[in-house]
C-alpha cells in the first residue's frame, strides 16, 4: 500500500481541466460573456470610508471590474462613484443588492440597464436579513427571466452544486457561489461542495462572499474558482489599500499553484533527501 | 406637476413628461434609471411618456454597495 491515498482529513484540491479563456487557443485569461480579463479579482464596492479609499483599493487591486448597486439618487449629487470606475478604466458591474424577489431583482436589473447602458449583472437574491443567503426559488426564477432578457447574468447562488449546475443550465455566464455569509469573513465553510461545483461548471466560478483574508482568495482559487469577488475584507481591513494589495497577490498564487499542480498529501513523511550515498560515521 | 418622487412628495415645474421631468431635476446624460409607477422607463421613450399627478417616479442611480 502506498501512503499517497487520499487521506481522510484533507479535501481534494481539485485537479479538473481549467477552462480556456476567451481564445481558445492560448488565452489564460478570465473570460466572461464573451470579455476577457487580465485581473482574477473582481471588487465590490460596499463599505468603503470614502470614494478615495475606494479609488486606492481599486488599484492596489488590480481589478478591471467592481459591481456597484442601484439605489435613489438625489439627482444633484450623483456620478462621483462612475467618476471613479471611469478615472481607474474598472468596468461596472450592476447588482441587484438588497432585493428580495425576483420581481424586485428583474427591475433592478432593467434600471441598472438603462442607467449604464449594460447587459451585465449581478444577480443577487436575498432570503433573510439576518444571513443575506440567496434564495434559490427566486434567484431561479430571476435568472430565467434575465437571460431570456438578454443580459449577462452573473448569479450569486449558495455553494449547492445542482443550483449552481441549473444557473448554468438556464444559460448564466458565471455562477458564483458564496464561501460563506457576505460581510462574515468566515472563509469558505464548505470546500467540499465549492469543488464539486467547480470540478463540474464550464462557466467561470467566481467565488462571492465570506472572504476574509488573502488566504481564502488563494484557496478559493487553488479550489477551482476562475476568479474571486470581495468587498467587506477589503473595504473594513484596517488598511484597505494593503489588503487590497494581499487580495490580488492571493488570488495570483492561488491560480498559479492551482496551474503548478500540488502534490498529494501523505500521512507520512516522504523524504526528498536520497537515501544512497549515505556516509558511515563509525 | 405633485409627484412621489422617491418617496418623498413634491411639485416639480415642467414635468409632463419624464424628459420634462429629468431637465427640470438635472440628470445627467447618463448613469441614471427613470421609473415610473414601477415600470423602468426606457431612456428613448422618456420624451413620449407622461407624467400625471400622483405618480411615483423613482430616480435611481450608481451607489457603493454588492
Amino acid at each position: 500500500m502506498t501512503a499517497v491515498d487520499q487521506p481522510a482529513d484533507g479535501f481534494v484540491v481539485t485537479d479538473g481541466p481549467l477552462r480556456s479563456g476567451c481564445d481558445q487557443k492560448a488565452d489564460e485569461a478570465l473570460c466572461i460573456g464573451g470579455v476577457s480579463f487580465g485581473s482574477r479579482l473582481i471588487l465590490g464596492t460596499g463599505g468603503a470610508a470614502s470614494l478615495e479609499a475606494l479609488e486606492a483599493s481599486l488599484v492596489a487591486s488590480g481589478t478591471e471590474m467592481a459591481t456597484v448597486a442601484l439605489r435613489r439618487v438625489d439627482p444633484s449629487s450623483q456620478g462621483s462613484l462612475l467618476g471613479v470606475l471611469a478615472r481607474t478604466g474598472v468596468r461596472l458591474l450592476p447588482n441587484t443588492a438588497g432585493c428580495f424577489t425576483a420581481r424586485d431583482a428583474v427591475l433592478t436589473a432593467r434600471a441598472a440597464q438603462e442607467a449604464f447602458e449594460t447587459d451585465w449583472i449581478k444577480l443577487e437574491v436575498i432570503g433573510d436579513d439576518k444571513t443575506l443567503l440567496p434564495d434559490a426559488v427566486e434567484l431561479l426564477d430571476a435568472a430565467e427571466q434575465l437571460v431570456d432578457d438578454g443580459f449577462v447574468v452573473l448569479a450569486y447562488t449558495n455553494d449547492d452544486p445542482v443550483l449552481a449546475r441549473r444557473l448554468e443550465d438556464l444559460g448564466c455566464a458565471a455562477v458564483m457561489p458564496l464561501g460563506s455569509p457576505i460581510g462574515s469573513g468566515a472563509g469558505i465553510r464548505n470546500p467540499y461542495n465549492l469543488a464539486i461545483i467547480t470540478d463540474a461548471a464550464s462557466v467561470p466560478v467566481v467565488l462571492d462572499a465570506g472572504i476574509g483574508t488573502a488566504s481564502d482568495a488563494a484557496l478559493a482559487m487553488e479550489l477551482g474558482c476562475d476568479a474571486v469577488l470581495l468587498a467587506t475584507s477589503v473595504t473594513r481591513a484596517r488598511e484597505p489599500v494593503l489588503m487590497a494589495e494581499a487580495m490580488r497577490r492571493g488570488v495570483e498564487a492561488g491560480w498559479l499553484a492551482r496551474r503548478a499542480g500540488r502534490i498529494p498529501r501523505r500521512r507520512y513523511a516522504d523524504a526528498s533527501s536520497p537515501t544512497e550515498g549515505m556516509p558511515q560515521w563509525g | 406637476m405633485r409627484l412621489v418622487l422617491n418617496g418623498a412628495e413634491r411639485t416639480v415645474d415642467g414635468a409632463a413628461t419624464v424628459a420634462g421631468l429629468a431637465s427640470s431635476l438635472g440628470l445627467g446624460a447618463s448613469g441614471v434609471a427613470v421609473a415610473v409607477n414601477g415600470e423602468v422607463v426606457a431612456r428613448s421613450a422618456w420624451p413620449a411618456t407622461s407624467l400625471h399627478e400622483g405618480d411615483r417616479v423613482e430616480v435611481l442611480g450608481a451607489m457603493q454597495g454588492g
